[in-house]
Order: structure tokens, then sequence, then C-alpha cells
């Protein structure tokens, strides 16, 4: 299947990276929803669910955001592709700033960036035929093909495991497994550069979901593509992932390549978070500690100060409730957010009070 | 596997759903024991028969549309052939229920408390107070925060692991000898999750009450079950203690699972061994073993595998396991295919 030859949304004087080059940068991302109360609807409030993201993407590579419900890695990734507005921040894409760019100017750029979504229910319109809903991206982006849209679906179609055939179906004619592949076959239609799959495998029974998995490996080799992934089963994203962020309460508390985050975990959360995977080895029942976090995550509209984590964190002193630790590199490729790491030895602790004390975060609390 | 220990004893369950497009079998012919102070766990995919399993030993399928047959016996006490009256008295005092999705399990006009205070009070003759006193008690044991004060909440004020942990403290206000747990954890993040599996275990060493809890996650009945029994089709192919299943398991099927599970424990350079094809629809199972057409060692046994069901039989030491296959070629295919890439 062929695009178009010339790349419309190429800019002069914009260079499309290469392999382990940065596609995709984000600053200070941030995102309050504004709550709203009374009469005159005045702001009362903001669900404050994504605050001061800074990470980049590089061309190639699949970045895993994992948390717990409300931490808000969705929001993330609807932000990325532009799907919400951000409140502050800044989010580049191949050297082109979109933070702010209008609908229209969007547009284009859509081809570069697709999303896969979670729920292979909801996504596929089930009064279009599967040739319909795959062709769709043709459509909207006017994107001539060389043999006709019906050619270029059923090369997709075959490209992500359905038969040809499938043309001509509904999607209630499909077990979850094989939607979820249609969603795919739409996504990849306009080759994009960039994927965010938002939780691509957890409405699938375990035997599909490995089919699914490695279907999106295959892919990402064959075309060079990108992957933010947006999961909450860890075990699916060691699998996938080639750096981890793990996000707590609109923040990022721990961002590394994935063997020293799933190692060499540094923060608490992160610790706490892979102790609690129940691990199917029979072996390790009877040895395993488990850290028991208590409680539930604390609402995002009036989050614990300086550090999010210290309500629930079994390491937190005085300093965590007032100064809250920045996001620092304490080892290469390894981010941590916490002023007492795990794992460290005396200079990456030393480290870590040395960035809180000159570089505190914005939540700290004003003396 | 006869068990005169049994406190649970399920024989030859069916149940069918008949529909318009034909007979729905979702659970075809399954036999098991469960003794007080163990736990089973009940892994299987979507469509394997493991909630409807679940729902026909509680008696939720009669007055339905649904053909039962076998016998469940709990305590010695028939209950396919019971009345639904008689099952509804055994509900919730020797028998009880977790489900997966505690906000339409519980109802959102009553508080919690009036939930579980109802649930006492079917069972035990006491006054409303005392009762409240109970269910206070109960939302304490399973960790609620100020349970005096929760106990008059409406369950949409409450977080999904607390509704959870609700459900759970109604499900134990009468100490029931037999708690099924279906996907206890499933909508629940992994540290609630981890407090929730803590909790079920506690509480059964506590009452020494006989568990069963289904689900899809490997890793959960790895950490709480004594035996498990995998399902395939409404059948149970394989069932072993839990050191059987996942150190020795015998049947393709099972392998297929452990190929398709990403693991958090270690680094896993290999790629994943999906099964191939889908789950077979209910209406039309495969003839011969079920999982013929997506075994990839079907062909071993000379087309056995098509034609004949097999049995759930004995292959040593309890561990149960209904193939085709004969004991050399499945230990040649564990040790050389399947062993060396999980």
């Amino acid at each position: 299947m062929t695009t178009a030859d010339t790349d419309p949304t190429a800019v002069p004087g914009v260079v499309e990276p290469e392999i382990g080059e940065e596609l995709l940068s984000v600053n200070n991302l941030t995102k309050h929803f504004p709550i709203r109360r009374g009469l005159l609807q005045r702001q009362v409030g903001a669900v404050q669910a994504v605050d001061g993201l800074d990470f980049t993407v590089t061309k190639g590579e699949t970045l895993s955001l994992v948390g717990e419900s409300g931490c808000g890695k969705t929001t993330t990734g609807r932000l990325l592709t532009r799907l919400l507005e951000p409140s502050d921040g800044r989010i580049v894409f191949e050297g082109r700033d979109i933070t702010h760019m209008s609908e229209g100017k969007m547009r284009p750029l859509r081809r570069d960036v697709q999303m896969i979504f979670q729920d292979p229910y909801g996504s596929l319109n089930p009064r279009h035929t599967v040739g319909k809903i795959v062709g769709a991206p043709f459509k909207l982006q006017k994107v001539q093909t060389e043999n006709g849209v019906k050619k270029a679906v059923q090369e997709l179609l075959e490209l992500v495991g359905l038969s040809p055939e499938h043309y001509n179906r509904y999607p209630h004619e499909f077990s979850g497994g094989q939607r979820q592949r249609i969603g795919i076959a739409r996504t990849l239609a306009l080759r994009p550069k960039l994927i965010v799959a938002d939780e691509p495998v957890s409405a699938l029974d375990v035997s599909i979901q490995a089919q699914v998995v490695n279907l999106l490996e295959d892919l990402q080799e064959e075309f060079d593509l990108t992957y933010v992934m947006i999961a909450h089963d860890l075990s699916v994203v060691r699998h996938v992932s080639d750096r981890v962020a793990v996000m707590y309460l609109g923040k990022i508390v721990e961002l590394a390549d994935r063997v020293s985050l799933y190692e060499k975990p540094m923060h608490p959360y992160t610790l706490a978070l892979l102790s609690a995977v129940p691990i199917p080895d029979t072996a390790r029942k009877s040895k395993r500690e488990r850290i028991r976090l208590v409680g539930d995550v604390p609402s995002p509209i009036n989050p614990p100060p300086a550090c999010r984590f210290h309500t629930r964190c079994w390491k937190a002193q005085d300093i965590c409730k007032v100064v809250e630790p920045p996001l620092i590199q304490l080892a290469p490729g390894h981010q941590s957010a916490c002023h007492f790491p795990e794992n460290a030895t005396p200079e990456q602790e030393a480290t870590a009070m040395k960035a809180a004390e000159t570089n505190p975060g914005r939540d700290s609390v004003k003396a | 596997m006869t068990n005169d220990n049994a406190f649970l004893s399920v024989r030859d369950l069916r149940v069918h759903f008949p529909t318009d497009d034909g007979l729905v079998k979702s659970v075809d012919g399954l036999s098991f024991d469960l003794e007080r102070g163990k736990t089973l766990g009940i892994v299987g995919e979507s469509g394997s028969g493991k909630s409807v399993t679940s729902l026909s030993i509680m008696g939720l399928h009669k007055g339905g549309s649904a053909r039962i047959s076998g016998e469940v016996l709990l305590d010695g006490q028939e209950l396919v052939s019971s009345s639904s009256e008689e099952v509804r008295l055994l509900r919730g005092k020797r028998m009880a229920m977790i489900f997966q999705d505690p906000l339409s399990a519980m109802h959102p006009y009553y508080t919690v408390g009036h939930q579980i205070i109802e649930a006492y009070r079917v069972h035990n003759n006491v006054s409303k107070a005392v009762a409240k006193k109970h269910a206070i008690e109960m939302l304490d044991r399973v960790g609620i925060p100020q349970p005096d004060k929760r106990v008059d909440a409406y369950p949409h004020q409450f977080s999904g692991g607390m509704r959870q942990r609700a459900m759970i403290a109604m499900a134990l206000s009468c100490d029931p000898d037999l708690l099924i747990a279906d996907e206890p954890t499933t909508a629940l993040d992994v540290t609630v999750q981890a407090q929730i599996l803590d909790l079920i275990r506690d509480l059964q060493s506590e009452f020494n009450s006989a568990v069963i809890i289904i689900t899809h996650d490997l890793g959960v009945v790895a950490e709480l079950a004594d035996h498990i029994q995998v399902m395939y089709a409404g059948r149970a192919i394989e069932y072993g203690t839990a050191e059987d299943i996942f150190d020795r398991p015998q049947h393709p099927y099972t392998w297929g699972l452990l190929g398709s599970m990403p693991r958090i424990d270690r680094e896993r350079t290999e790629r994943l061994i999906p099964i191939k094809g889908t789950p077979p629809s209910l209406i039309n199972v495969p003839k011969g073993c079920a999982f013929n057409p997506r075994c990839n060692y079907a062909h071993l046994n000379g087309g056995a595998s098509e034609t004949e069901r097999p049995e759930l039989l004995d292959s040593g030491a309890g561990h149960m396991v209904a193939c085709h296959l004969s004991p050399q070629e499945r230990q040649k295919a564990w040790e050389t295919d399947i062993k060396p890439k999980l």
C-alpha cells in the first residue's frame, strides 16, 4: 500500500528524526480540569489530572506510562494526541510546537500521530463495515491510494492477521481480539510515526493478548513505529517497553529503562507497585515480602503538598511534607523523584538530597 | 477423585442454556472436591464456564432457562435437586459469594450498613441494633476506616477497593463455610488487589472456610490456591496442586496459558508463545478434544483428538489431565518445547 509520495505535513527546515533520535518532547505538560459551581459557574477548584510532566520519546522506542487508576496516564495520552488541550507546558513533535495548534493545522499532523483504544467494542462503529472503518482514515485525510481504497484496506487487514474477505463484515461478527486487530489496522492506515496505545490489550484474554502483543512488536519492527503505551499491567509493560514512566497523582515519580526499573526500582512507590503484583511462581509464594500500601490514592482535586506520595509512604519523613523532590537523574537513564531513594548508593542519596535543596519542586510548601 | 473429607463435591455438573442459535453448553461434565480450609483456583479464559460453575453452585441459575444436571453436595446436602427456597436458606449462611463488580452487586439505594444488616438478620434472629453493631465489626475487620461512620454511607461514596471490602464484609457477615470469589480483584488496581488477596487469605485461616477463587490471572491463583483447575470449553482439562500446574503442567492448553503470559519477575527476551486461533463457540464445541483445533500436538496421536473426547484421568498423585498424548510425549514436549521458552 502506498500513500501520497510527498508528505504534506513536511515543514521546510524540519528534518525527520532517525531511529534513536528525539521524536516527541514534552515539557512541564499540565492539564487541570476546572470544577465549576453555582449560578455563575465560578471555578472553585481543579482536578489536577496531569501536573508538570517532562519526558522525551525517541524514534523507534516504546515508552510505557504506568500507574494506578486516576494517576493521569490516559489524560497524558490524550494530551499527546491533542484530543485534549493542555493547560500549560509544551509538546514538541518532530521539532514543531503542537501544544496549542489549531484543529485545522493539527489535521495533517493526525496522520503522524494515531491512537489505539482500549475497548475494542466501543471504538468501532457497529453500523459500518470493516472496510469502511479501516478505510475511513484515507477518506478523511483525502489520501490517494495506488490501487484504490479497497485494495489498501485489504492489505492492511492481511498485515494485522485478518483475512481480506473480512472487508464486508460488521464488527459484531468478530471476537474481541479480532476487533482489536481491526482497530490496529485503522491506526496503521496512514503509516503513523507515533502511536499512542491506551491499554491496547487489557480487555483481551491472555492467549489473545499474547497474539496482539506479538503483532504490535512485529509492526514496530517492520515500520519503525514509536509507541507510547499506556497500561496498568506491569507484566505486559515489562515485556513490551524500552523505557517506563511510573506516574502517581499526575506526576512522573520514576522514569527509567526497563531493566533498571524492574530490577532496581528507586522510588518507593514503584517498589510497592511491583511488589504488589502476584507472581505466577509457586516457589516464591512463601518467601516474598510484600509492601502493603495503606489506604487509597488521594484525590487529585486536593493532592497532598510537597511529595504527593508521602501520605502512603513508609519512608516518609518531615521533609517529604514540605519539600517536593524534583525528578532528577540518579543513574544513567534512571530518573527518580524521591528524597530517600531505594536501591541507591550513598552518593546517589546525597545527590537526591542536594537536588531537593537547590531545586525543590514547585509543590513545595513555602516557608 | 472421590474424597471423603470433601466439604463441597461437584459431580458431573452440566449447565446448558437453550438459545435461538442452539444449545449453549457452558458447563459440560465437571467434577471436583474441595475440603474445608483449602482454596481451589479455577482458571480459564472468557467463556470457559468458570462463572457459570460458581453461579450454579450458589443456585443462582435456578428458575431461569438453564438446564442443570449432575450433583452439587455441600456438606452432604444435594443442591441441584433442592428447591430455590431450600438453597436460599443456605446462601449467606453456609455459602457466600464475592462478585467481580461491587458497584453492580450492591444496591445503590440502600446504605452499605443496611445491606449487611439485612443479610445478617435473615440468618440470625437479632435486633437491628445488634445487627448494626455486627456490621460495624465486619467493616472494621475488612479494614474500612471509621466503620462506625462508614456504615451509614452509600455504595457510591466508597472507592472501588472499599466497595470490594464492603462486599467481602457482607459475604462474611454470617461466617460462611464456603466462599466463592468470582474475579474478586479484576476491577481493582494492583496495590488494592494485594490488600484484598491478603484479606481473603487472612479471613480464610480465621474461619477455616473452603474458598473457590475464579480468575483469569494465573498470578492470583499461584498466590492463593492450594489446588488449581484449568477449564476449557466447559470442562476441566487439568487439575492438580499449584505446584503441579506451574512446575509440571501436562496439558497443551495449560502450556499455552503459561506461554502467553508476560513475566514480571524476570527478563524474557523470547517472544510470547500465543495459542493459535480463538476459543470455540459453546454451541459448536469441536468434536473430540475441544482444544484440538488450537493444539500444536494434536497430530501426534493419529487423529484420536478429533474423534474422541479425552477423559480427565489421574496421571499420578492426584494430578489429573484430559489429553490423548502419552505421558512420555507430554514429558518430552514440556521439557524440550515449552519449559526453556518460559
